[in-house]
């Protein structure tokens, strides 16, 4: 092998700048171990591109040293009192920062829990709303149930079924008169819905001569759960009619739409 | 101690062998990295980077594949190219001339703070443009031969003649300066 010609080649130079394959590289390599004349100018082209680079350094003072080498590679023997606490002092910052989110999560959790449960408390407390205005219903209801019932098994009582008329065969009525109290309760569960703008009207009549009299209207018909109408009457009544009537009531009955009609029992 | 003892010893992670190493070689990176990312902090930042991985990687380092400066010089380019083409870099808007190198040796105004551009002129003196561009994308940017003879548009083998060339004469001028 020539020497010089292999140095003239220029693949020196290339072998410096890295710029060869691995399998260059290799041959280079080996041949200047073999030859030192290789290895010579090996190094003298290095050391020119050396003194180059170095010239591009910028000119001022280095800031950091190989101490911060030291640190990084964490091999910083004389700083080891330091590393320990800057390790115990991440500690303790891990562990605050995992306290933190532990008591920030746990307070949430907390939060939306009591919030949860006032809400069910809230809607706890309106259904025993609910639960207490049914409970004063049904007591009220019964309370006057019982005072139905009362007034109706009073020995004074006199009972008058009101039967079908023409216009609606399949009604009927019944009046418990109270003739004490001057008093009637009007049982009208037998009687169909009146139309619109339409109205029972509730009549005492006397027989010879037929002369009715109004004793009141059943307003509200539909709106009556019981459909018990109490009225006063101090008539001294032979009959009991009930006819429908435009709204307001009239002064006459109209016999045409008479319901239902029952007469008193001679006692 | 010779050059080989002390990146045998390096590679067996003697710390003073390291420390040796470093001081030889940190103002050669610096200098390289400088070039490319153009910011004294960043390339002495990326200088202590590039040290920190050739110690975490030492054992990579293979004798046969090229000369330990070699090694360290390619680390070097490749850390700074890769901070270069980063977003966090791009964000600063750095206008970069891609012939930063190149660049600073046309620079006239020689009171340029930073960077003292004598010396490197004095060795680049009477060095063709050629010769510039050559050294500039073999050892600074780390080009291949193929790669320099595209970019240069020479022959392959042109590439490492007139690269040989320069190199000589680079030598020569640095012998010169000694003298």
């Amino acid at each position: 092998m020539d020497i010089e010609e292999y140095i003239a080649s220029g693949i020196l130079e290339l072998y410096v700048a890295g710029s060869l394959t691995e399998e260059e590289n290799s041959e280079v390599y080996l041949n200047a171990k073999q030859y030192p004349r290789i290895m010579e100018e090996i190094l003298a082209i290095e050391a020119s591109i050396l003194a180059l680079s170095r010239a591009t350094v910028p000119s001022y003072q280095r800031l950091k040293g190989f101490d911060d080498i030291k640190v990084r590679i964490g091999q910083r023997k004389d700083t080891t009192v330091v590393k320990m606490s800057r390790k115990k002092t991440n500690w303790a910052a891990y562990t605050g920062w995992a306290a933190a989110i532990l008591f920030a999560a746990g307070f949430y959790w907390f939060y939306t829990e009591s919030t949860h449960l006032q809400n069910q408390m809230d809607l706890a407390d309106k259904e025993n709303q609910v639960l207490e205005q049914q409970i004063f219903d049904a007591k009220n209801s019964l309370a006057n149930a019982n005072q139905l019932l009362e007034t109706i098994r009073d020995k004074d009582i006199n009972v008058i079924p009101l039967g079908g008329q023409d216009v609606s065969p399949t009604s009927y009525a019944r009046v418990y008169w109270n003739k004490e109290e001057q008093k009637v309760l009007i049982d009208a569960q037998g009687l169909p819905e009146p139309p619109a703008g339409m109205v029972y009207q509730v009549w005492s009549l006397k027989l010879s001569p037929l002369t009715p009299t109004s004793i009141g209207l059943l307003d509200d018909f539909m709106a009556d759960n019981n459909k018990i109408f109490a009225l006063a009457n101090p008539n001294e009544s032979e009959a009991f009619g009930i006819t429908l009537e435009p709204e307001g009531g009239s002064e006459t009955p109209t016999m045409e739409k008479l319901y239902t009609l029952g007469t008193v029992a001679s006692s | 101690m010779d050059l080989d003892s002390l990146i045998k010893r390096f590679q067996k992670k003697d710390i003073i062998a390291f420390e040796r190493l470093y001081e030889m070689y940190w103002e050669n990176i610096c200098g390289v990295v400088y070039t490319i990312v153009q910011n004294k902090n960043l390339a002495e930042e990326i200088a202590q980077d590039v040290f920190t991985k050739i110690w975490n990687n030492s054992e990579s380092y293979n004798p046969r594949k090229g000369r330990f400066f070699t090694w360290i010089l390619n680390i070097a380019r490749n850390a700074a190219i890769d901070e270069v083409r980063s977003k966090s870099f791009k964000n600063q808007k750095k206008n970069l001339s891609t012939d930063y190198f190149v660049g600073m040796l046309e620079q006239e105004d020689i009171t340029n703070s930073t960077l003292d551009t004598s010396g490197l002129k004095k060795m680049l003196a009477n060095l063709t443009e050629k010769c510039v561009q050559i050294i500039n994308l073999l050892y600074f940017k780390g080009y291949t031969q193929l790669a320099a003879s595209k970019e240069l548009d020479i022959p392959l083998g042109t590439v490492k003649t007139r690269n040989r060339n320069c190199i000589s004469q680079l030598r020569e001028n640095i012998t010169l300066k000694w003298i």
